[in-house]
C-alpha cells in the first residue's frame, strides 16, 4: 500500500529535548478557536486547470486555494516551505529518519539500501510526501506526483500535519520547531569532527550503543526547573520548621538498634530514585566517558526526544492530516475550485490510505492509524452536527456543540492513548468491527474478551487505549542502582507489564549499555509480585 | 503564509552515499568474502559488473529492548466477523504470534539474509582493494612526454602573434600620463602667466619676460610631443606555459607459452592472470593496448582468440617471445609515450641454453623500458628458467614472479604481486 510517510516509521526514531529554559521563552498567545467556518468566498468562474503534469505556477494556484480554505477553518500553522524532490532524494530522506540533514551512520545506509531494493522491486510505493516538524514547516513533494496528488499532499502535509505540529501539546512541550534543523546541522558537523579526531570506528561503536538505548533516552515528564537561591532557602526553612514539629521526645528514649543503622546505609541506592531516562543517566554519571562521548550521547538523546511526540501521536497526527485533506479538498470541490478528474484521482489515493484490511486478510498488519484516526475525527464532527441518543449518552460534553472548537480541542490536548480513551465512539467501533483478544500464556486458547456490542464498547475502548500507551508497548526499564562501593556495576530493573518477559535481544542491548557505562551491567526482570524472575548480566568491557 | 516553493531536485543527489560507505565498511569482511567468491565463480570476461551481496540478518540487526513471547496481553483487532464475547480461539500454530503484532520487519523479508546489490564500481573497488599501480607516481613525475599549454598571465616579451593589443595600449596610456604630468603642469602655469602678461601694456621688461615664457613654453611643448605614443616597454604578450600531462596510455604485453606441455588447465590459469592484470590497468589508464604473443620454439603475435584457444606442440624457446616483444616495442610503442607492462606465463619449461639469454634480454632490453614485468609459472617444479629469473628479481624491484597451480591461488598471487608499495610483504 502506498502510504503517507511523515512520522510513521518502523525504525526507532532518534530526538530533541528542548531545554526548559528555551521553552519558557516561547510566547504562548492565547487563542480562541473559530466557532464556525468563516463565510466562503465567491465561486470562481473556472475550476483550477488539471493537467496531469504539474508546474510551479499551478502549484502556487492550488496552494493558494488550499490555504484560503484552511484559513476559513482557522487552521493555525507554521509558514510553509514546499520542496520538490526526486524519488532518490525521497529515499535519502527516508533513510535518515525523515530529516533533511542528519549525521552519518551505517544504519541509515542499511535503511537506504533496504528501501531502495523494495522500491526497485515494486514492493513498496514511496511515500508521497514527508513533512518535517520545523519552522517553517518543510514538506517534500515528489516530482513524480501528478497535479492532483500534489494538491492532496499540500492539503495533507502543509496544512494537516503542520497545524498538528504547531498545536498538539506534546509537540509544544518537547520539540522546538524553529531550532531542530540548526541542531541537526550542528549534530552532523560535530559527529563528523569526532570521526576525524577519534576515528570512524570509535564514533560508530558509540552511536551504535546510543541507538540501542534511544527509546530510553527520552524524558517522559519535565524535570523540575532548578530552584533559585531564595526559593532554596525558603524551602530549607520550611523543612526545618516541619522537622521541629515532628520532634517527639518519647521515641528518643528507645535504644538505637546497632545493626539496623548499618543496614540502612547499605541499602541506600544510587540514584536515590529509579531513573527512566537511561541515556541521560549515562551522560551525566558514566564514570569513564570522555567529554566528546558525553556530547554524542546527548545528541542522540536530544534527537530521540524530538521524535518522542511523534511516536505517541500516530493515530492522532495521521488522522488529523487525513481528515483535513479530505475536508479541505471536498470544500474546494463544492465551491467549484476542483475538477471531477482531480477529485477522482485524489479520492482513489485517499481510499487506499484509509483502507483497513480486516484481521485474517493477507494484507493485515494491525490497525491502520490513518483509518482509525480519520474515522475518529470524522465521527467527532458527526457527533457534533448530528448526534444520536447514543452519542448524547456517551459524549454529553460535546454532542451537538460546534464542531470546529471541539475538533481543535481534541487535536491539541491529547496523545493517542488518551485520545482513544476519550473519543472512540461506539459507532466507530461498530463500523470497524473492533474486538479484543486476550492472549494469556497460561490459557490453552486465546479468548475474545469483548466485541463491538453494548456490553463490550467500554472494554474495547480501554484495551485499545492501553495498546497505544507507549509504556505498555515498550518494556519498562529503569536505572535501579549503581554499586558505588564495589565494582561500580550498574543495575537496571525491568518491571514486567502483565508478566510479559523481555525479548532475548536484551543480552545484546546490555552489551551496549556496558560499553557506555564502562563497567559491568546487570538487568533484573521483576514480575508484578516484585520477585526477580530473570537476571541478565554483562561483565565490564575490556578497557 | 506560504514562504516558498523550492526546487531541490538538482541539489543533494547521492546524499546518502556517506551512509552507504559506512555500511559497506562495517560489513567489509562479508562483502570482501562475497567478492572473492564471485571472482572465483565468474567468467573472466564479465568481471566488470556488480554483484549481489548477502549478509545474515543477525549480523546487521540493531538490538533494542522489546517484549518477548509470553505473559498476558490484550490486542484489539478490526474486522470481527463471527466472534462474540467469550469465544475461545485456538492458538495459531507455528509462528505463535499469529495475527498478533504486525511489526513487519523494516527491510522486507523476515528471516532471510539481507541482500543488496554492489555496483560495478564498488565491486571493482573492493576487488582491487589495497592495490596500487606499481611505480605509477614515479612514472608520471619522471618522464612525462605529453604537454598541455595553459594560459599564464602576461609577459613583456614574446612573439608578435601573442601580442595583447589592449593590454599594451593600456600600459602606454599609463606611461604617457606618468611621464608627461610634470611638464604639462608647468606648461599650464606658464600659459596662464603669459596670458596675464599680455593683458598689461607692453614695455621692455614685460617684453623680455614674454620672450622667456614663450621660449620655455615651446620647449615644454616640444618635450611633450617627444613622448612616444607606443614604446617597446609597453608591449605585453599573452603568456602560455606548458604543463606536463601524465601519460594515460598503456600497452600490456601478454606472453604465453603454448608448447605441448601447456594443457588447457594451465592456459586457463594464465588467462585469468592476464585478465586480472588487464582489469587492473583499466583502473588507471584511459587507453590500453593489448599485444598477445604466444610462443613455442618461435614466437608470433596473434589476436586474443587465437592466443587463448589455439594449441601448438613442440619444444620451447622462451627468448623468442622476448625478442618479439622487444621488436614490437621498438616498432610501435615508444617508451616515452606508452606505459609498458609485461606479463609472462609459462610452465617453466625451456630449452636449457635459452634461459640465460632470456635473463639477458630482460635485463638489457625490456626491464629498462617496462613499468612492470610479472612472470607467473603455472607449474610447481622449478627449472632453469625459474632460477635465472630469480636472479633478476633481486636486482629489479619492478620485476615480480610467482607460482600458481590452482585457480583459487590466482587472486592472492595477483594481489601479492601488485601489493601496494610500502605495505608489508
Amino acid at each position: 500500500m502506498t502510504h503517507y510517510e511523515g512520522e510513521r516509521r518502523s525504525t526507532p526514531a532518534p530526538t530533541a529535548n528542548t531545554p526548559p529554559r528555551m521553552l519558557r521563552e516561547r510566547r504562548r498567545t492565547p487563542r480562541n478557536p473559530l466557532q464556525a467556518p468563516l463565510p466562503a468566498p465567491p465561486r470562481p468562474a473556472h475550476p483550477l486547470p488539471d493537467p496531469s503534469d504539474w508546474n510551479f505556477e499551478l502549484l502556487e494556484q492550488y496552494h493558494d486555494a488550499i490555504r484560503a480554505a484552511a484559513q476559513r477553518f482557522g487552521l493555525d500553522t507554521y509558514p510553509n516551505q514546499l520542496e520538490i524532490i526526486t524519488a532518490e532524494q525521497m529515499m535519502d530522506a527516508y533513510s535518515s529518519v525523515g530529516m533533511p540533514v542528519n549525521y552519518r551512520h551505517w544504519s541509515y545506509g542499511k535503511e537506504f539500501i533496504a528501501n531502495e531494493k523494495n522500491y526497485r522491486r515494486g514492493h513498496m510505493g514511496l511515500a508521497y510526501e514527508i513533512v518535517i516538524n520545523s519552522d517553517p514547516c518543510i514538506s517534500y513533494l515528489m516530482e513524480e506526483n501528478s497535479t492532483a496528488m500534489q494538491a492532496l499532499v499540500i492539503a495533507h502535509a502543509a496544512y494537516g500535519h503542520n497545524s498538528f505540529f504547531k498545536g498538539n501539546y506534546l509537540f509544544k512541550l518537547w520539540t522546538d520547531a524553529s531550532s531542530i534543523i540548526d541542531y541537526l546541522v550542528y549534530a552532523k558537523n560535530y559527529i563528523a569532527e569526532c570521526e576525524e579526531r577519534y576515528g570512524l570506528l570509535q564514533v560508530e561503536e558509540l552511536i551504535d550503543s546510543c541507538h540501542a538505548l534511544q527509546n530510553y533516552g527520552v524524558d517522559r515528564y519535565r524535570r523540575p526547573s532548578k530552584l533559585s537561591l531564595a526559593e532554596e532557602r525558603a524551602r530549607r526553612k520550611e523543612r526545618l520548621e516541619h522537622a521541629q514539629l515532628q520532634v517527639n521526645d518519647i521515641w528518643r528514649t528507645l535504644p538505637k538498634k546497632p545493626d539496623k543503622a548499618e543496614d540502612s546505609t547499605d541499602t541506600k541506592r544510587f540514584p536515590g530514585e529509579p531513573q527512566e531516562n537511561l541515556l541521560y543517566f549515562i551522560e551525566k554519571n558514566a564514570p569513564l566517558l570522555e567529554p566528546w562521548q558525553r556530547e554524542v550521547v546527548r545528541i542522540v538523546r536530544k534527537i530521540a526526544q524530538y521524535f518522542y511526540p511523534q511516536r505517541q501521536t500516530q493515530v492522532m497526527n495521521e488522522g488529523w492530516a487525513t481528515f483535513w485533506h479530505h475536508h479541505l479538498l471536498n470544500t474546494l470541490y463544492d465551491q467549484g475550485h476542483l475538477t471531477d478528474g482531480v477529485m477522482i484521482e485524489w479520492l482513489k489515493s485517499h481510499t487506499n490510505v484509509v483502507f483497513q484490511p480486516p484481521v485474517g486478510h493477507p494484507a493485515y498488519s494491525g490497525l491502520n492509524p490513518y483509518a482509525l484516526g480519520f474515522a475518529m475525527y470524522t465521527d467527532i464532527k458527526r457527533i457534533c452536527e448530528n448526534p444520536t441518543d447514543e452519542d448524547r449518552e456517551w459524549f454529553p460534553s460535546f454532542a451537538g456543540h460546534p464542531w470546529l472548537p471541539t475538533l481543535d480541542h481534541a487535536m491539541r490536548n491529547f496523545k493517542d492513548e488518551s485520545f482513544v480513551g476519550q473519543y472512540l465512539s461506539p459507532k466507530v467501533m461498530r463500523d470497524m468491527r473492533l474486538f479484543a483478544i486476550v492472549d494469556d500464556e497460561n490459557a490453552e486458547n486465546l479468548s475474545v474478551s469483548a466485541i463491538h456490542d453494548v456490553s463490550g464498547f467500554r472494554h474495547v475502548r480501554e484495551a485499545l487505549s492501553r495498546q497505544y500507551d507507549l509504556s505498555s508497548r515498550e518494556p519498562d526499564i529503569q536505572v535501579w542502582n549503581v554499586n558505588l562501593r564495589g565494582d561500580r556495576s550498574l543495575t537496571l530493573r525491568h518491571t514486567q507489564n502483565n508478566n510479559r518477559p523481555l525479548h532475548e535481544t536484551a543480552q545484546e542491548v546490555l552489551k551496549h549499555v556496558a560499553r557506555l557505562w564502562g563497567f559491568g551491567v546487570q538487568l533484573d526482570s521483576v514480575d508484578n509480585t516484585g520477585a526477580v524472575t530473570k537476571h541478565w548480566s554483562v561483565p565490564a568491557p575490556p578497557q | 503564509m506560504l514562504q516558498q516553493i523550492i526546487d531541490r531536485r538538482l541539489a543533494g543527489k547521492n546524499k546518502s552515499i556517506g551512509n552507504r560507505e559506512r555500511f559497506l565498511r562495517r560489513h567489509h569482511e562479508q562483502v570482501r568474502e562475497a567478492v572473492r567468491r564471485a571472482v572465483d565463480g565468474r567468467g573472466i570476461r564479465d568481471m566488470e559488473r556488480g554483484e549481489n551481496i548477502s549478509i545474515p540478518k543477525k549480523d546487521i540487526s540493531e538490538p533494542v529492548f522489546g517484549h518477548g513471547q509470553g505473559g498476558t496481553r490484550e490486542m484489539v483487532h478490526p474486522g470481527n466477523r463471527e466472534y462474540v464475547t467469550g469465544d475461545q480461539i485456538e492458538r495459531p500454530k507455528g509462528g505463535g504470534q499469529g495475527s498478533g503484532r504486525g511489526q513487519a520487519s523494516d527491510s522486507g523479508e523476515g528471516e532471510d539474509d539481507f541482500v543488496f546489490h554492489l555496483t560495478k564500481e564498488e565491486f571493482m573497488q573492493i576487488f582491487f582493494d589495497d592495490l596500487a599501480l606499481p611505480r605509477m607516481t614515479q612514472t608520471q613525475l619522471a618522464e612525462t612526454p605529453e604537454w598541455k599549454s595553459h594560459r599564464a598571465g602576461f609577459v613583456s616579451d614574446g612573439t608578435p602573434s601573442n601580442l595583447s593589443v589592449v593590454r599594451s595600449m593600456r600600459g602606454a596610456i599609463g606611461r604617457r600620463l606618468a611621464i608627461g604630468s610634470i611638464s604639462r603642469g608647468e606648461l599650464r602655469e606658464l600659459e596662464d602667466d603669459l596670458e596675464e602678461l599680455l593683458a598689461w601694456p607692453v614695455d621692455a621688461k614685460r617684453e623680455a619676460e614674454r620672450e622667456r615664457l614663450e621660449a620655455r613654453i615651446a620647449e615644454l611643448r616640444n618635450r611633450l610631443d617627444r613622448i612616444p605614443f607606443l614604446d617597446p616597454i609597453d608591449l605585453r604578450f599573452r603568456n602560455r606555459v606548458k604543463v606536463p600531462v601524465p601519460t594515460t596510455k598503456a600497452v600490456m604485453f601478454c606472453l604465453m607459452d603454448v608448447s605441448g606441455s601447456m594443457d588447457e588447465a594451465r592456459k586457463e590459469l594464465s588467462k585469468r592472470f592476464f585478465i586480472l592484470l588487464y582489469l587492473f590497468l583499466t583502473r588507471h589508464y584511459d587507453k590500453i593496448d593489448l599485444v598477445f604473443i604466444r610462443h613455442h620454439t618461435q614466437a608470433q603475435e596473434v589476436d586474443e582468440e587465437n592466443f587463448f584457444h589455439a594449441r601448438e606442440t613442440g619444444g620451447t624457446v622462451v627468448s623468442s617471445a622476448l625478442v618479439l616483444m622487444d621488436e614490437i616495442i621498438k616498432a610501435r610503442y615508444s617508451p616515452t609515450e606508452w606505459n609498458i607492462y609485461g606479463a609472462q606465463a609459462s610452465d617453466g619449461d625451456n630449452w636449457h641454453h635459452d634461459s640465460g639469454r632470456c635473463r639477458e634480454l630482460l635485463t638489457d632490453n625490456l626491464l629498462p623500458v617496462c613499468r612492470y614485468f610479472a612472470y607467473v609459472q603455472v607449474a610447481e617444479e622449478e627449472q632453469n628458467l625459474w632460477e635465472e629469473y630469480m636472479r633478476l628479481q633481486e636486482t629489479h624491484p619492478h620485476f615480480a614472479m610467482r607460482k600458481v597451480t590452482q585457480a583459487s591461488q590466482i587472486y592472492p598471487v595477483f594481489r601479492d604481486l601488485f601489493k601496494k608499495e610500502g605495505a608489508a610483504a
